[in-house]
């Protein structure tokens, strides 16, 4: 498959890139001690690294031609086997229920720091739901999807410093804010797309976090709000590793709740206006949908989302900063639902479980992790623009002389 | 007076040197309709190119001069070299593919990029060589306004002549311009378009160098986070002094200095 052809352009390639990292990676110098130091060494690894990557990048695309040729024969989109098994009840329900007991005993047949962790990674779970509604579904390029987690969380300090409010008062009135801010945000973008709606959310990102950090009377800046009470249960004491465990079941509660509203709105008049949303606007304010509605509804659900998972993470850690919501937040959930596959909840949620579990796993690499986000995002686009688990797309598609009925593939 | 005297002179500058980088992002977004937000990363790649250079050569004992001039070249060549790979590895494989794919893939680029240049060099805040002396000459007013400020603003003034011409009387130039007004057409008549998107991206890369050089060693520090917040402001330049009508790429020198204008007040 390989040919020599193919080995002589890889080896311009590193060549190229050799060249191209020479003064970053090569030179080192440190300006106070006025000394340099050469690393030849790295060049040595680029040009080995981009070789390798440059060969195996031609040898997928050559695959991926000889796929899509063999596909234009037959209509069938194909599927991955993950969801091939997912369709059939035999398998699934047997697999849900082996996968809800072993989330249910988690905490108890690992450590709490464990349990901690996976609340975490759930909470990413719910955070890339939310923002799949935004972007997956409905195609809405929201960048500032971190400041409704940060309205979330604001809301139920800020709550509990004047007011004294409780966390399950504030779990639904911060979601509600969030919901709030989305329709705040999404009228003035209603006539946006694309990179114009990407550029106009990562301001209203920015801008919340720059309250949040110089707005002194409001939020205490930069110093954030500490003791911020753990959620109760019925009154009850709890020690710090029982409170953590108590955390980890209201996540996975809400991790369901969230798995099963979103499910049903994908198959809804709704999610198929969001849809059709996606996919064109004009066609689709052409069959009557309002367009208006249909966009605030998606920015403020998603919000809602964001804004629930902000009070809980106010109230798992018990203490907010600015600082912890930054566009590097957004990046990474966005690229959590990028990953994942656009608009499919099985991916999102594989998407959350890597991109969180495998830095907390692999700390020595954990410099590298926002080099990796990076470099997923790009190759995520160029190789697999679908994601993990694609969300297979509705085809009809003609069946020829013979019968003259579309056939639907199954989702 | 004074004061607002004062004021104006560094948010000329400022502006002027935000107009260079907002140049890359517009002529970009004219041509091939993308956002590029890597621009902002190629500004540091080129004000940290030129970094290492000029410190290099200032350990090695090269007459001033010869550093200001190796390290503008050296910024400009690493930058080109930089857009040009980017445009070639996330953008050029995209360019049939939904809006979203390619905006997506540039976010990624930034990110990989920063991270790239915070783990192969570092995360401090370095102190960047002073290039541009105190003028003798300027002794008198040099409480109104500094040398360096009246470096940048003669360089930007030049390179965008420079671009001015190159666009309006070039082949290049006609070429770019017939891409950005209709692509297919211009695939039509025999430009090479894949050229014609390249050559875009490495003068942008290289204005934006030029830029990250020049205030760079206004300030005098550099770091690696400092390509968001000016492709930002940047970007925010751009928006205002008209990437909106950029659909021709014929405008868009000319906003130039309108885009300066807005900087200035922006600044104020």
């Amino acid at each position: 498959m390989i040919t020599v052809k193919e080995v002589k352009r890889s080896l311009l390639v590193s060549l190229w890139f050799v060249f191209l990292t020479f003064p970053l990676m090569v030179i080192k110098v440190n300006p106070y001690e006025r000394t340099v130091s050469w690393r030849w060494s790295n060049m040595v690894y680029v040009a080995i690294g981009t070789f390798v990557i440059s060969l195996l990048a031609k040898a997928w695309f050559v695959r991926k031609e000889r796929r899509m040729a063999r596909q234009q024969d037959s209509c069938h989109a194909r599927i991955p086997i993950i969801q091939r098994i997912l369709q059939r009840p035999g398998y699934r329900y047997p697999l849900a229920a082996f996968l809800l007991g072993a989330v249910l005993a988690f905490p108890h047949l690992f450590s709490t720091y464990q349990a901690n962790i996976m609340t975490t990674a759930l909470m990413y779970i719910v955070l890339g739901l939310g923002l799949n509604i935004v972007v997956g579904v409905a195609g809405l390029l929201d960048l500032g999807y971190v400041a409704f987690y940060a309205v979330g969380a604001y809301s139920y300090a800020l709550l509990n410093l004047h007011f004294g409010l409780g966390f399950w008062t504030v779990l639904p009135v911060g979601g509600l804010l969030a919901a709030l801010f989305g329709v705040l945000l999404g009228f003035p973008v209603l006539r946006l797309r694309g990179d114009y709606l990407a550029i106009v959310t990562l301001g209203f990102g920015e801008i919340i976090r720059l309250i949040l950090e110089n707005w002194n009377a409001f939020s205490k800046g930069p110093s954030g709000i500490s003791n911020i009470p753990r959620p109760g249960f019925f009154g009850l004491e709890m020690s710090l590793d029982q409170a953590m465990i108590y955390m980890y079941y209201l996540m996975i509660g809400l991790l369901l709740v969230t798995i099963f509203v979103v499910n049903r709105l994908q198959d809804s008049r709704l999610g198929r206006a969001w849809l059709a949303l996606r996919e064109d606007e004009i066609a689709c304010q052409a069959m009557g949908i309002d367009k208006t509605r249909t966009k605030l509804i998606a920015f403020s659900l998603g919000a809602f989302w964001a804004g629930l998972i902000g009070v809980i993470f106010a109230a798992k850690t018990t203490f907010v900063n600015p600082a912890s919501f930054t566009f590097m937040e957004s990046a990474i959930i966005l690229s959590i639902v990028v990953l994942g596959g656009m608009g499919s909840i099985v991916g999102v949620i594989l998407g959350a479980l890597i991109l969180v579990l495998l830095p907390e796993y692999l700390r020595a690499l954990s410099e590298y992790r926002m080099l990796a986000f990076g470099a997923i995002l790009v190759a995520m686009m160029i190789f697999k623009p679908e994601g993990l688990i694609a969300n297979v797309r509705r085809i009809y598609c003609y069946q020829g002389r013979k019968s003259n009925t579309a056939l639907k593939n199954d989702e | 007076m004074d004061y607002f005297i004062e004021l104006f002179c560094s948010g000329l500058t400022r502006g002027s040197i935000y107009a260079l980088i907002a140049l890359g992002y517009t002529m970009v977004y004219g041509i091939i309709g993308l956002i590029n937000f890597a621009h902002g990363e190629i500004y540091m790649i080129g004000a940290f190119t030129s970094f290492i250079v000029a410190t290099v050569l200032s350990i090695y004992g090269f007459p001033l001069a010869a550093i200001v001039v190796v390290a503008g070249v050296a910024a400009a060549i690493w930058s080109s070299a930089y857009g040009y790979t980017v445009e070639k590895i996330a953008y050029k494989p995209l360019r049939h593919a939904p809006r979203l794919a390619p905006l997506i893939s540039a976010i990624g680029m930034s990110i990989l990029l920063q991270n790239y240049v915070l783990l192969a060099q570092t995360s401090d805040f370095l102190p960047f060589p002073e290039l541009i002396p105190e003028f003798a000459f300027m002794e008198p007013i040099a409480h109104i306004i500094g040398s360096s400020d009246i470096v940048i603003l003669l360089t930007t003034t030049v390179v965008m002549l420079a671009l001015t011409f190159l666009i309006k009387f070039t082949r290049i130039g006609k070429a770019m311009r017939a891409t950005a007004q209709d692509r297919t057409m211009a695939l039509l008549v025999g430009i090479n378009v894949d050229r014609v998107i390249s050559a875009t991206f490495i003068i942008g890369s290289a204005l934006a160098a030029i830029g990250g050089l020049l205030i760079a060693s206004h300030i005098g520090q550099i770091n690696f986070a400092i390509g968001f917040i000016a492709g930002i402001k940047a970007f925010t330049a751009a928006v205002l002094g008209g990437i909106v009508y950029s659909g021709s790429c014929s405008g868009e020198p000319d906003s130039g200095p309108d885009r300066k204008f807005c900087h200035r007040l922006y600044f104020q």
